[in-house]
């Protein structure tokens, strides 16, 4: 049984789902979505509350560069695209395009992540806009700054996934890892989305 | 593997198989421990209350120490009382009450128990570092964010710990209903408590993120500087408000609803009778849940969110006494004509119909906005939720606990010191809190550390003090029952009610892998079924074969002391940034274990048949 787990020929067509274990984990990791939605949820009604509140410090509208944004939303669009590729291939069993696509997804996050700390470094060093300057800049890098960690840590998972499954192919075992790992990318892809849509285009406009 | 290991078992390997145990059963005996030990410290912080509020002006202790004994007696009741005790319930009963060999997640379970005690640890070390948190167990700011010591930070910092624990257990049980059930046990053919404990954790998976937020935010104010809560800063107080009840009141609803379960269960053994209106009791627990997200700003009448906010909350406040009234009626209704046992699990449902009721109405007059203005932070509100808590989910909890002790332990408790001990704690009860609501109509305010003389409020409060003794001597004599049981009553048997559901087809205690072959449902109550129309026995729904196992862990327990000493790092980092050393050590534990789990294949293992056969067939005995 156990053997056959670890196996990586005639795999069905959904092997994150073909398990118990599969099924649990799948369902599972669906309901922590839920509770993140939730999370998120309360830090945007927070920001909301306090957008207005820069005190002498710089307000939105003259705060955000829509520039860099747009193309810091382009690649981590992209970036879920490209994961939805690599999940494509493991359901075709390809371990390697799976790989290939895998690395994709991660450079593209970690372009993504080093133009947000470049964000924040000039957001901090030409307009003093620091995490303690008022309660809009603390709601601001709370909700934007846990995005942020989210996205880390989901490089750091896809990376240790990898790293693990690197000599070994598609099995029953991993698919349902590699599965959530890309739920998880998808969800964080999702709630940028919002952040774009009610930080920086409602911050610029409104 | 472990049920070899019990056999001849030392202390050393006890201690280790519970450190790294995944299996329910045993899980629900280390929430059941640390969650009693946690319900005596809260009670004993009550005692001091009490005991400071015997008669006007006493100096029995200092307002600070008063102050932080209110406030950690709340925290610990709710947080790391009643949760845990009523998360043993669900760990030993849902499971097998559904026909689950295991829950889905059984590391994450343990992972969840560990959290919550590691949480509950943090807390209470607070104590012996320079004060205890002292701004309530609602910590509202900007209360919360001026006071000087480290209490609150234990406050957040713990709370948060715990918190992740129950949020791991709530989706471990919802994913656990949803896909283990076993073959004919479809969602209206499951018993009441295995429902509210899938209901009560939807509601912690939507409720608890809220916490969380509220939590982080406190934290941010308080350790490193940010202005969310300072209005000089252009922070809003009112944020933690709709942030903690948002949790908050789903929270009370997380907490009645397995109580009500557990009395369903309980009222339908004892009357020989099946539920009543059994799917209307379904739709109520579901409604009763949705409705518990929609009034949480009516713990905030008085903040002035303006009356067309305080109406829409106060109807939808007073919407939820109906699904809960429709539940009070099928409990009696479930008695009527039932053949009634008065055993001491049943005494407890008995004692809770009256009480909660009491607790409802009181819910309903304070849902009235207009008139909340004149309850509002009185002893009136203090009498409220003890009747609603202590009244619906304690004596649930007590409830719960006879009920299936036999399930967890093999023993039955005995029944004469329950009956005693249900007595003295009904009475205290009733005697510490009824008179509380004539205190809070008279002007008395919840929360002072001393009342003044000739305001008419010493003989109630004296009569409240007696009544917290009499709660007090009942919980001893049941501690006592406890050790009694375990030393001098015999095995229990498998049935030892005449129960209806699948838990008691099984041995008691079960064997680790709880069914042999899953049962085969054919109704509500699958076991009365069998009781009267097959021969007494579930039918097996598979044939004998290979069982796969979960192995034991000791990752959990050491990703939970890891977060511990980060958190104690992150506390400690604002006095002497050396203390970031400990808790970059906390978070590399932390983030380590998860990554050793992670990389490790962790396949579990398999009985096999044949070891089954040797055995014999000890799953009906």
């Amino acid at each position: 049984m156990a053997d056959e787990l670890l196996k990586s020929t005639n795999l069905p067509h959904d092997p994150e789902r073909a398990t118990l274990e599969g099924k649990n984990k799948f369902l599972g990791f669906w309901f922590f979505l839920g509770g993140e939605t939730v999370l998120f949820a309360s830090l945007f009604g927070t920001y909301l509350a306090l957008k207005n509140s820069h005190l002498d410090g710089v307000p939105a509208s003259e705060l955000y560069g829509l520039g860099l944004v747009f193309i810091m939303t382009m690649i981590l669009l992209t970036s879920s695209l490209t994961s939805v590729y690599a999940i494509y291939h493991m359901k075709n069993n390809d371990h390697k395009k799976m790989m290939l696509w895998l690395g994709i997804t991660v450079l593209l996050g970690f372009s993504f992540l080093g133009l947000e700390v470049y964000e924040f470094y000039h957001y901090v060093n030409d307009y003093g806009h620091g995490f303690t300057t008022s309660a809009f800049s603390s709601a601001f890098y709370a909700l934007v700054g846990f995005h942020g960690a989210h996205v880390a840590f989901g490089l750091g998972w896809f990376i240790l996934l990898m790293v693990r499954n690197r000599k070994r192919g598609i099995n029953l075992y991993n698919a349902p890892k590699f599965y959530i790992a890309s739920l998880y990318w998808h969800f964080i892809d999702v709630v940028w989305v919002f952040i774009f849509t009610v930080v920086y285009l409602m911050g610029v406009v409104g | 593997m472990s049920a070899t290991a019990n056999k001849k078992a030392g202390f050393g390997s006890v201690l280790w198989d519970y450190l790294t145990t995944v299996d329910h059963k045993k899980i629900a005996i280390l929430y059941l421990f640390g969650g009693f030990f946690f319900f005596i410290l809260g009670g004993l912080e009550a005692m001091l209350v009490r005991i400071q509020l015997i008669q006007p002006d006493n100096n029995f202790v200092s307002a600070q120490f008063y102050n932080e004994l209110m406030t950690m007696h709340g925290t610990t009741m709710i947080f790391l009382a009643a949760m845990p005790l009523l998360f043993a319930l669900m760990n030993i009963a849902m499971p097998l009450q559904i026909g689950a060999r295991d829950v889905a997640f059984p590391f994450v379970n343990a992972l969840g128990f560990w959290l919550f005690l590691v949480g509950g640890i943090v807390v209470n070390i607070s104590w012996f570092t320079g004060g205890a948190p002292d701004a309530g167990w609602t910590a509202y700011t900007p209360l919360s964010i001026f006071s000087e010591s480290h209490g609150l930070d234990y406050y957040s910092i713990g709370l948060q710990i715990a918190g992740f624990g129950t949020l791991m257990g709530g989706i471990n049980f919802l994913v656990t209903v949803i896909t283990m059930r076993t073959p004919g046990m479809t969602m209206m053919r499951m018993p009441l408590f295995s429902w509210t404990t899938f209901i009560a954790s939807v509601l912690i998976l939507f409720a608890f993120p809220a916490l969380t937020v509220g939590l982080f935010l406190l934290t941010f104010d308080r350790l490193f500087g940010a202005n969310f809560f300072d209005p000089s800063m252009g922070g809003n107080v009112i944020i933690w408000e709709h942030l903690f009840w948002i949790f908050g009141h789903p929270e009370v609803y997380i907490l009645i609803l397995p109580a009500f379960g557990v009395f369903s269960e309980v009222i339908s053994t004892f009357s020989k009778k099946r539920l009543f209106g059994y799917s209307s009791m379904v739709f109520a627990t579901v409604l009763i849940a949705f409705l518990g997200f929609m009034v949480w700003a009516h713990h905030m009448f008085t903040v002035g969110l303006g009356p067309i906010a305080n109406s829409i909350f106060a109807i939808a406040t007073m919407a939820i006494a109906v699904p809960t009234g429709i539940k009070i009626f099928n409990w009696l209704f479930t008695m009527w004509g039932g053949t009634l046992r008065f055993n001491s699990p049943m005494l407890f449902a008995l004692g809770f119909i009256p009480s909660f009721t009491i607790g409802g109405m009181t819910g309903v007059m304070l849902g009235a906005a207009a008139a909340d203005f004149q309850y509002h932070d009185t002893y009136f509100v203090v009498a409220h939720f003890h009747y609603v808590i202590v009244g619906g989910t304690v004596f649930g909890i007590f409830a719960g606990l006879i009920y299936w002790w036999p399930k967890m332990f093999g023993k039955v408790l005995n029944e004469t010191m329950n009956h005693w001990f249900f007595w003295l704690f009904f009475i205290g009860f009733h005697l510490t809190f009824f008179l509380q609501h004539f205190l809070g109509l008279m002007g008395m305010p919840r929360r002072y550390w001393v009342f003044l003389e000739g305001q008419g409020l010493d003989l109630f409060n004296l009569i409240s003090t007696i009544g917290a003794f009499f709660m007090a001597a009942g919980t001893i004599l049941f501690i006592y029952n406890m050790i009694w049981t375990a030393l001098k009553a015999p095995q229990a048997p498998a049935d030892p009610w005449d129960g209806r559901t699948l838990e008691w087809a099984i041995a008691s205690p079960p064997p680790f892998y709880n069914f042999k072959q899953l049962p085969l449902v054919r109704g509500l109550d699958p076991l009365w079924i069998e009781k009267t129309e097959g021969n007494g026995k579930m039918q097996p729904a598979e044939p004998l074969g290979d069982v796969h196992m979960p192995n034991n862990s000791f990752i959990p327990f050491v990703m939970s002391v890891g977060l511990g000493i980060a958190g104690i790092g992150i506390i400690y980092q604002v006095d002497n940034p050396m203390w970031w050393i400990v808790a970059a050590i906390g978070f590399i534990i932390f983030f380590g274990s998860m990554a050793v789990r992670s990389l490790k294949d962790d396949l579990g293992y398999h009985i096999h048949k044949e070891d089954f056969e040797k055995e014999g067939d000890g799953s009906n005995g």
